[in-house]
């Protein structure tokens, strides 16, 4: 489903991402994780073509992302993604901002956009919110309109950056309860994040970056099982993450 | 020096200044309409990273911002019947140079407003898979129109006062109304207060709705 080889970027003299190869399969739920800055998430974001790499090759549901002859918008519109921040439309109603790409870019009529919108929205258990202002909800509702608006275009993979950094600790349950859900029925799924318990319990693999490389791309029970296995930096990030 | 504001009539203040008073506000309306539409171009002309767009739109908005309206509407003004081989009349050319001016000032307010949205929303919107142009349309300028009305209703405010500087080609606006006026009843101080205080009202009560906007918007956020 997804498939990185040698992928590359820079900024100027600064790597962010060396020779990074990995292999998604369908239905493969992946958490990546590392330290700030190790390119966690510029890495996903080189599958959606939000970031430009220099060298290398990926490919998402077998599309060449980089080449200059795909139609970025319709992998894009495939791509699901969700941000640290959400990043809903804040001039648009909940409805709206599910609608919105529906009708602009899968040309869906208007009826049809918004039973799509209103049968996700019910499914995050948020249906009761449809009219109201992304500022009129919480955080962990915004984050959850935020996965029902990626899922209202039907993509083959859900990409997700850090979806629970930017939400009080009591709000962090409810959006990992959607995500937990999604994986069961069986979503394909990148995640960057720090809940390791998620990693523990929803992953089937880990992978762990450091410096722009990955260092590990293991099954989750290795990742957590023997951690002498592991290599010294991820070592030492799991002692301090695991420590509390 | 006493003031006499008697010879004030309604039957005068429709033989001169009325279609003064609506020469003004139609060249502030056209200008305002005109300048952000031309603004708006300009403005994602200055944003584009091709050099094509960009340079042209920056020399342009610097240039007319460099250079005082009085003078951009003599110019075009007297320069005009050279190049068409006839004059297209006072009121034509105030509408057309206003236009062509207060586009450089609404180019600048429009790029700050656009620069303003956060990038995090092109890339949701991107990532959603909309094209450039279906963000700028449905994401960033509906946002950035909203966080920039105060202001550019405070350009608008400056453009109805600076409407008054068509008296440099003749052209009839309201001052000329009253001006005309006074001269006839012989009373031109009284006949110039008049007008200031039109002024005012107009440009006060537009400004105590800029105010009433901007507390309104802040309360969103």
């Amino acid at each position: 489903m997804i498939h990185l080889s040698k992928v590359n970027k820079s900024y100027g003299t600064v790597k962010v991402l060396i020779d990074c190869s990995l292999t998604v399969k369908k239905g493969e739920v992946v958490v990546i994780c590392g330290p700030s800055g190790s390119g966690k998430s510029t890495l996903i974001k080189t599958l959606n073509a939000l970031e430009p790499v220099q060298s290398g090759e990926i490919s998402v549901n077998g599309v060449v992302v980089n080449d200059a002859a795909t139609n970025l918008s319709e992998l894009r519109s495939q791509v699901g993604m969700v941000f640290q921040h959400f990043e809903l439309f804040p001039h648009l109603s909940v409805l709206d901002n599910l609608r919105l790409a529906q009708i602009q870019v899968l040309g869906r009529d208007h009826t049809e956009a918004t039973q799509r919108a209103q049968s996700l929205l019910s499914r995050v258990g948020l249906q009761a919110h449809a009219h109201k202002f992304p500022t009129q909800l919480s955080g962990g509702q915004q984050q959850r309109v935020a996965i029902a608006r990626a899922l209202a275009m039907d993509p083959v993979v859900m990409l997700f950056d850090e979806p629970t950094s930017a939400l009080d600790p009591e709000m962090v349950g409810e959006v990992l309860d959607v995500m937990v859900q999604l994986a069961q029925e069986g979503m394909t799924m990148m995640c960057v994040t720090h809940e390791m318990g998620f990693a523990r319990r929803v992953a089937h693999r880990v992978i762990f970056m450091d410096g722009g490389c990955i260092l590990e791309d293991c099954s989750s029970a290795e990742f957590f099982g023997d951690v002498t296995q592991r290599t010294p930096r991820a070592q030492e990030f799991l002692s301090k993450v695991l420590a509390h | 020096m006493t003031f006499d504001f008697t010879f004030f009539s309604g039957s005068l203040l429709q033989t001169y200044v009325l279609h003064g008073f609506l020469f003004s506000l139609q060249l502030t309306v056209l200008a305002t309409c005109g300048g952000i539409v031309l603004g708006t171009v300009l403005a994602l002309m200055r944003l584009s990273q091709r050099a094509l767009f960009h340079w042209p739109a920056t020399v342009y908005v610097n240039g007319m911002r460099s250079i005082p309206l009085v003078m951009v509407l003599l110019w075009f003004f007297l320069l005009m019947p050279f190049l068409l081989g006839r004059s297209i009349g006072a009121e034509v050319s105030a509408v057309i140079t206003f236009i062509a001016f207060e586009a450089a000032f609404f180019c600048e307010i429009i790029r700050s407003g656009i620069q303003s949205i956060p990038k995090g929303q092109t890339s949701a919107a991107i990532a959603l898979g909309l094209s450039q142009q279906q963000t700028l349309r449905w994401i960033v300028l509906p946002q950035a129109l909203r966080n920039m009305t105060p202001i550019l209703l405070t350009q608008v405010i400056i453009l109805f006062q600076d409407t008054s500087l068509v008296y440099a080609i003749g052209a009839y606006d309201m001052l000329k109304g009253f001006e005309i006026a006074g001269k006839n009843s012989g009373r031109p101080v009284e006949a110039y207060l008049a007008a200031a205080l039109i002024y005012f009202l107009i440009c006060f009560s537009l400004s105590q709705l800029v105010r009433h906007l901007q507390q309104r918007t802040s309360f969103t956020k």
